[in-house]
C-alpha cells in the first residue's frame, strides 16, 4: 500500500472539487491595472457621445454650451446642405469599400498562381519583395507617389523623353480617377500581404488530393479549381465577412496624405470627413454625432455578418 | 510539388505570363524604394528636374551627412526610435502578462473581464470622443499618449491567451504545487514558452510604433514630440515653407547646387531614413510573421 501523504495527494483526495481556489481575487487583482487602462482608452470615450447633444464650441466647457438634443442628428437629414455631403462622403466610402470588396479575390488568385511557380528561389524572392509595401506608412506611401508621379516625376519626366506626351499629366491633382487611383496604391500595399494568408492555407491541404487528381488525368487549371479554390473557400468567405463588418471603417491615413483641394470632393470618406469638419473645422458636436451613427451601423453589420457566418459556416467570427 | 516535365505549349506559355507578371508586379513593388534612393545620392539639381530615371548621376553623400542640420529631423529621429523601443517593450509586456492572466480559470469574473476586453475591438466611441478623453487626460503634447494606449490590445492578449492555453497544463501546474506564485510562474516557465507569439506581436507592435502619424497628428502641437513620419509629412505638405527655412538654414555653407538641400532632396533623404529599419529588419524576420499567420490561420 502506498502510505506516502505528499500534498497532491491529499489534496486529491479531502478535496476534489475546486471550487474557490485562493488565488481568485489575487489573479483579478493582477489584472486591474490593465482593466483600467482598457476603461480610459475605449470606455471612457463613449461618455464623450454627449457632447453630439450640445452645442459644443471648442474652448468653452461643455457646461457652458448650449444643450440642442438631436439637432444635429436632425440636420443630417433635414438641412440639404448638410445631406448632400453626407451623400456625397458616403458614396465615396460605399465606393471605395466596395471597390475593395469586389476585387477581394484578387489575394486568393496571387496565392494560387505563385505556388504554381516552380522555382523557390523566385517564389521566395516575390514573396519577401512584395510583402515589403505592407510595411511602410501612407506618408511614405504618398511620398513615393509624389515622387514618381509629380510633374517633375519620374512618369511624367520619362514619357516626355521619350517623346509620348509633351506636358507632364496630373496624377495626383487631379479628380478624374480617384477611386481607382485610391485603390490602386492600396493593392500595390496590400495585394502581396494579402496572399500570405492564403499561402499559408495552401500549404495545408493534403499533396495526396492533387496526386490522385494528377492519376486522374487532370491539367493545373481542374485542380486548382476543383481542389485550391474549395480549400482556400472558407478562409476567403472569414476574411469577407470581416470586411463587410468594418465596411464603414476605411481608415483614414491613406485618404489624408492623399487629400487636396482638387480631388477632395471624392477622397473624403467617413473618416476622414469626420476628421476634416472635427479636428480640422472645428465641428465637434457635429462630427461626434457622425461618428455615433457610424458606430452604430458598424455593430449592426458585425450582428449581420456573424450571423451569415453562423449561417453558412455553422460558428461566428467573433 | 515535384518538378514535372513541361512539354505542352500551353504549359510554356502560361509559364511564361506566370513568371511574367509576377517579376513584373515585383518590380513595382520596390522600385519606388530604389528610385528615391538612387534620388537621395545624386546631384541634387538633376533631381528636382526630374532628370535622374535608372541610374544616379553625380553621386554624393552630402543629403546624409547633412542630414542631422535638417531642422526637426534629430529630434524627430529620437522620438520614433523611443517610442518604438518603449511602447513595444510595454505592449509585448501588457499583452504577455494580461493573456496569462486571462488562462486561469479561477480568476473572479474571468469571462466577463475578458468579454469586456474583447469588446472593444468592435466598439469604436470615434475620433472626436476619443480625442476629447486624450486632452482631458491631459496626454495631448505627452510622449505618453505614443506609448500606454498601446499596452492593452485585445487582439495581442486574445494571440497570446490562445498560445498558453496550448501549453501542457502540467508546467504551470507542477511549479504551483512547488509553491510557486503566479507571477513567478509567468517570469520563470510561461514567458520562456511564449517567445514566438511575443516575437510576432513584438514585429507587428513596433512597425505600428515606427509607422504611426495620425496620433502625431492629433494631439501633439509641441514640435518636439514630432515623429520623424510627421516630419516628414510636413515636407511634403509645406515644401515651399520649408524651402525658405532651409535656405536659411544651410545659406553660406554648400555652395554648389549639386549639393544644396531642396525640399525634394530632404523629403527623399527622410523618407529612406524611416523606410531603412524596415527594410534592414524585414528580411530575417519575414519567416517570422509567416509562421505566427500560420498558426493563426489553423486556429481560425
Amino acid at each position: 500500500m502506498n502510505l506516502s501523504l505528499n500534498k497532491a495527494s491529499v489534496n486529491n483526495v479531502i478535496k476534489p472539487k475546486k471550487n474557490k481556489k485562493p488565488g481568485r481575487y489575487k489573479l483579478f487583482f493582477m489584472t486591474v491595472p490593465f482593466l483600467i487602462l482598457c476603461f480610459l482608452f475605449s470606455y471612457l470615450p463613449l461618455y464623450g457621445w454627449k457632447y453630439a447633444f450640445y452645442d459644443y464650441k471648442v474652448g468653452m466647457q461643455l457646461s457652458q454650451c448650449q444643450y440642442v438634443g438631436f439637432q444635429w442628428f436632425k440636420s443630417l437629414i433635414a438641412n440639404p446642405v448638410q445631406r448632400g455631403e453626407v451623400i456625397r462622403v458616403m458614396q465615396n466610402t460605399f465606393a471605395m469599400s466596395g471597390l475593395g470588396i469586389l476585387t477581394s479575390f484578387l489575394p486568393l488568385m496571387f496565392a494560387i498562381f505563385l505556388v504554381e511557380i516552380s522555382r523557390t528561389w523566385f517564389k521566395s524572392i516575390v514573396q519577401t519583395l512584395t510583402t515589403i509595401p505592407n510595411f511602410i506608412s501612407w506618408v511614405l506611401v504618398f511620398s513615393f507617389a509624389f515622387c514618381l508621379l509629380s510633374n517633375t516625376g519620374f512618369v511624367n519626366q520619362l514619357l516626355i523623353q521619350i517623346g509620348l506626351i509633351k506636358h507632364p499629366i496630373t496624377f495626383l491633382a487631379s479628380d478624374g480617377h480617384t477611386w481607382l487611383e485610391m485603390w490602386l496604391w492600396g493593392q500595390w500595399k496590400g495585394l502581396g500581404w494579402g496572399a500570405i494568408m492564403y499561402l499559408a492555407a495552401i500549404s495545408g491541404i493534403d499533396a495526396e488530393l492533387y496526386e490522385a487528381a494528377k492519376v486522374d488525368g487532370a491539367g493545373r487549371f481542374r485542380m486548382m479549381w476543383n481542389i485550391t479554390v474549395p480549400s482556400l473557400l472558407p478562409t476567403y468567405f472569414v476574411l469577407l465577412m470581416l470586411s463587410i463588418s468594418g465596411f464603414l471603417n476605411n481608415g483614414m491615413d491613406q485618404y489624408f496624405v492623399f487629400q487636396n483641394a482638387i480631388n477632395k470632393a471624392h477622397i473624403e470618406v467617413l473618416d476622414l470627413y469626420v476628421y476634416n469638419i472635427g479636428l480640422g473645422g472645428g465641428s465637434f458636436s457635429l462630427a461626434t454625432a457622425v461618428s455615433i451613427l457610424k458606430s452604430l451601423v458598424s455593430i449592426v453589420l458585425l450582428a449581420l455578418t456573424n450571423g451569415m457566418s453562423k449561417l453558412f459556416r455553422g460558428e461566428t467570427i467573433v | 510539388m515535384k518538378k514535372k516535365i513541361k512539354c505542352s505549349p500551353g504549359d510554356i506559355v502560361f509559364d511564361i505570363f506566370n513568371y511574367g507578371f509576377f517579376a513584373l508586379f515585383t518590380l513595382i513593388c520596390i522600385f519606388p524604394f530604389y528610385y528615391i534612393f538612387i534620388n537621395t545620392i545624386s546631384n541634387n539639381d538633376l533631381s528636382s528636374r526630374g532628370l535622374i530615371f535608372f541610374l544616379p548621376k553625380g553621386i554624393h553623400f552630402s543629403n546624409y551627412t547633412a542630414i542631422m542640420s535638417i531642422p526637426g529631423f534629430s529630434q524627430a529621429a529620437l522620438v520614433s526610435v523611443g517610442r518604438t523601443v518603449i511602447g513595444t517593450l510595454l505592449t509585448v509586456g501588457g499583452s504577455a502578462l494580461l493573456g496569462f492572466l486571462f488562462t486561469k480559470e479561477q480568476m473572479w469574473g474571468r469571462k466577463f473581464w475578458y468579454r469586456c476586453i474583447v469588446i472593444t475591438m468592435y466598439l469604436q466611441a470615434g475620433m472626436i470622443p476619443w480625442y476629447i478623453t486624450m486632452r482631458n487626460l491631459h496626454l495631448t503634447d505627452n510622449f505618453l499618449a505614443y506609448v500606454i494606449p498601446g499596452i492593452v490590445a485585445p487582439f495581442n492578449v486574445i494571440l497570446v491567451k490562445t498560445f498558453v492555453e496550448s501549453l501542457p497544463a502540467s508546467l504551470q501546474e507542477s511549479a504551483e504545487i512547488d509553491g510557486a506564485g503566479y507571477f513567478t510562474v509567468f517570469t520563470r516557465i510561461v514567458f520562456p514558452l511564449i517567445k514566438p507569439i511575443l516575437g510576432t506581436i513584438a514585429i507587428f507592435s513596433a512597425v505600428g510604433q515606427w509607422s504611426s502619424f495620425t496620433d502625431t497628428l492629433f494631439l501633439m502641437t509641441d514640435s518636439r514630440l514630432f515623429t520623424l513620419q510627421y516630419v516628414l509629412w510636413q515636407y511634403l505638405n509645406e515644401a515651399s515653407s520649408m524651402a525658405s527655412i532651409l535656405k536659411s538654414n544651410g545659406g553660406g555653407m554648400t555652395a554648389s547646387l549639386a549639393n544644396m538641400q531642396t525640399p525634394l532632396s530632404v523629403q527623399m533623404t527622410i523618407s529612406m531614413v524611416v523606410v531603412l529599419p524596415i527594410l534592414c529588419v524585414y528580411p530575417f524576420c519575414q519567416r517570422f510573421f509567416v509562421k505566427g499567420i500560420m498558426m493563426g490561420a489553423v486556429k481560425g
